[in-house]
C-alpha cells in the first residue's frame, strides 16, 4: 500500500465517487439540512466525524470480532449498532459543549444514525478488502466529500430562494431535486480523474 | 379498519416516497432499469411488512427510551435475511443492487413507519400498512425505472423480458440519452415525479375550494 493509493482513494471519495453526487448516499440530510450555509457546515462537521471513527472502530470489529467468529453474516446488524451508540455520543457531546449547533441540527442529529452515507461507507470498506489505514482514509475523505457537496449545495439553494423565479409546482423539494441534478452533472465532469 | 384508505393513503395520499419524501437514497440510486426497481421494491415491502408486525407486537415490552435501537435491530435482523436470500436464490439481483441491499436497514421509510406508526397501532394495521405502504414505493421504484431505462437504454424491462433478458427495445440505441441512467437523470426524473404530485395536489386543493366557495 503506498501514498499513491491513499491519494487516489482520497480523490475518489471527494471528487470522482463523491457519496451523495454519484452513490447516491446521504440523500435525506443533503437535502434536509441544506437549507443554511452554517447548518450544512456543521452537518457535514459531524458526519466526517461520524463516519471516520465508525471506519474505525468497524473495521477492528470486523477484523478481530465477526470475522475470528465466523459471523461475517451478522455485519449489518453489528455496524448499525456501533453507528447507533457513536451518534448517541456525539449528541450527547454537542449538547454539552456546543448547544448552539445540536439546536440548529435539531431532529437530523439522530438521523445521521440513519444516514446511508455512514454505514456505506463502512459495508464498502468491508465490500472493498479496505486494509486499516485505507478504511479510515476512505471513510474521513468520504466525510469531506458529503461536507463539499452540502456546502455547495447549501449556498445555490440560499441564492435560489432568494432570487429564483420557477413554477409553483416546482417549489421546495422538487427544484432542490433539480438543482442537485445539475451539480451532479458538474461532478460528473471529475470522473476522469486519474493520477497513477 | 379502513383498509381501503389505508392503502390509498399508500399509493397516493401519503405515498412514501412522492409526499413524505423518505427513502430517496435507494429510490434515486437503483432505479435504473425495471428488474432492479420491482426487485428492491418487493424486497422492502418484505422487510417492511415484517418488521411493522414485529415491532408492533413487542410494542409494550420496549423500553420508550431505547426504542430507535431496538427498531433498528428488528429491522436489521430482517434485513440480513432478506440479503442472505437474494444471495442464494437470485444472485444477479443481489449483484446489481449491491450495498443497497443492507442499506435497506437505514431506508428512512422502514424506521418511519415503525416510529410513526406501528408501535402505536395492532398487529392487523400495521401488517396492512406495511403492505400499503410497501405497494405505494415500488409503485413509485416501478415509474421512475421505466422512464429511466426507457429514456437512457432505449429498452423495457431487461434483465426480466426479451430474448437473453437483454429486455425489449423500443428506441434505437443511436437515439438514447444515457445521461438519463447516470445520476444526474435520477435526481431530474424524481424532481419532475414529485413536482407533478405537486401540481395534482394543487389543483385538487384549487377545485375543492371553489366548490366550498359555489356552494
Amino acid at each position: 500500500m503506498s501514498l499513491t493509493s491513499i491519494i487516489s482513494i482520497a480523490l475518489g471519495a471527494i471528487l470522482v465517487e463523491n457519496f451523495i453526487l454519484v452513490k447516491f448516499l446521504g440523500i435525506c440530510p443533503f437535502i434536509g439540512v441544506s437549507k443554511k450555509m452554517d447548518t450544512a457546515l456543521g452537518m457535514g462537521l459531524a458526519v466526517i466525524f461520524v463516519m471516520g471513527v465508525s471506519s474505525i472502530v468497524c473495521w477492528l470489529v470486523n477484523e478481530y470480532l465477526l470475522v475470528t467468529l465466523k459471523l461475517e453474516f451478522m455485519q449489518t446488524v453489528a455496524y448499525i449498532l456501533i453507528i447507533a451508540a457513536l451518534v448517541q455520543f456525539v449528541e450527547m457531546f454537542l449538547q454539552k459543549m456546543l448547544p448552539s449547533l445540536y439546536q440548529a441540527l435539531g431532529i437530523y442529529l439522530p438521523l445521521i444514525t440513519t444516514n446511508c452515507a455512514v454505514l456505506g461507507v463502512v459495508l464498502l470498506n468491508t465490500q472493498y478488502n479496505y486494509s486499516f489505514i485505507e478504511s479510515v482514509v476512505y471513510g474521513i475523505t468520504g466525510g469531506m466529500g458529503f461536507t463539499l457537496a452540502i456546502l455547495l449545495f447549501a449556498s445555490i439553494r440560499e441564492r435560489l430562494a432568494a432570487t429564483a423565479d420557477y413554477p409553483k409546482a416546482f417549489e421546495g423539494f422538487p427544484i432542490a431535486l433539480v438543482t442537485a441534478g445539475l451539480l451532479s452533472l458538474a461532478f460528473m465532469g471529475f470522473s476522469g480523474l486519474k493520477i497513477w | 379498519m379502513k383498509i381501503g384508505k389505508q392503502f390509498r393513503g399508500g399509493l397516493i395520499n401519503d405515498n412514501p416516497v412522492l409526499v413524505q419524501l423518505l427513502g430517496m437514497c435507494s429510490t434515486l440510486a437503483i432505479t435504473t432499469t425495471l428488474f432492479n426497481g420491482i426487485g428492491m421494491g418487493i424486497s422492502v415491502m418484505i422487510i417492511l411488512t415484517c418488521s411493522n408486525v414485529v415491532i408492533s407486537a413487542l410494542r409494550k415490552v420496549i423500553p420508550e427510551k431505547i426504542r430507535i435501537a431496538a427498531f433498528v435491530v428488528v429491522i436489521a435482523g430482517f434485513v440480513t435475511m432478506v440479503d442472505l436470500l437474494l444471495q442464494a436464490f437470485l444472485p444477479d439481483l443481489s449483484q446489481s443492487l449491491g450495498v443497497f441491499i443492507p442499506l435497506i436497514v437505514v431506508n428512512c421509510i422502514i424506521l418511519g413507519r415503525a416510529e410513526a406508526f406501528s408501535s402505536r397501532n395492532g398487529i392487523g394495521a400495521s401488517f396492512v400498512d406495511g403492505i400499503a405502504q410497501g405497494i405505494g414505493y415500488t409503485v413509485v421504484l416501478v415509474i421512475i425505472s421505466i422512464i429511466r431505462e426507457l429514456l437512457g437504454s432505449g429498452t423495457f424491462g431487461s434483465g426480466i423480458l426479451g430474448p437473453g433478458g437483454v429486455g425489449i427495445r423500443i428506441i434505437p440505441e443511436e437515439n438514447t440519452a444515457l445521461l438519463i441512467v447516470l445520476p444526474f437523470g435520477g435526481f431530474i426524473t424524481l424532481g419532475c415525479l414529485i413536482a407533478f404530485m405537486q401540481w395534482y395536489f394543487n389543483r385538487k386543493k384549487a377545485a375543492s375550494k371553489d366548490e366550498v366557495a359555489s356552494k
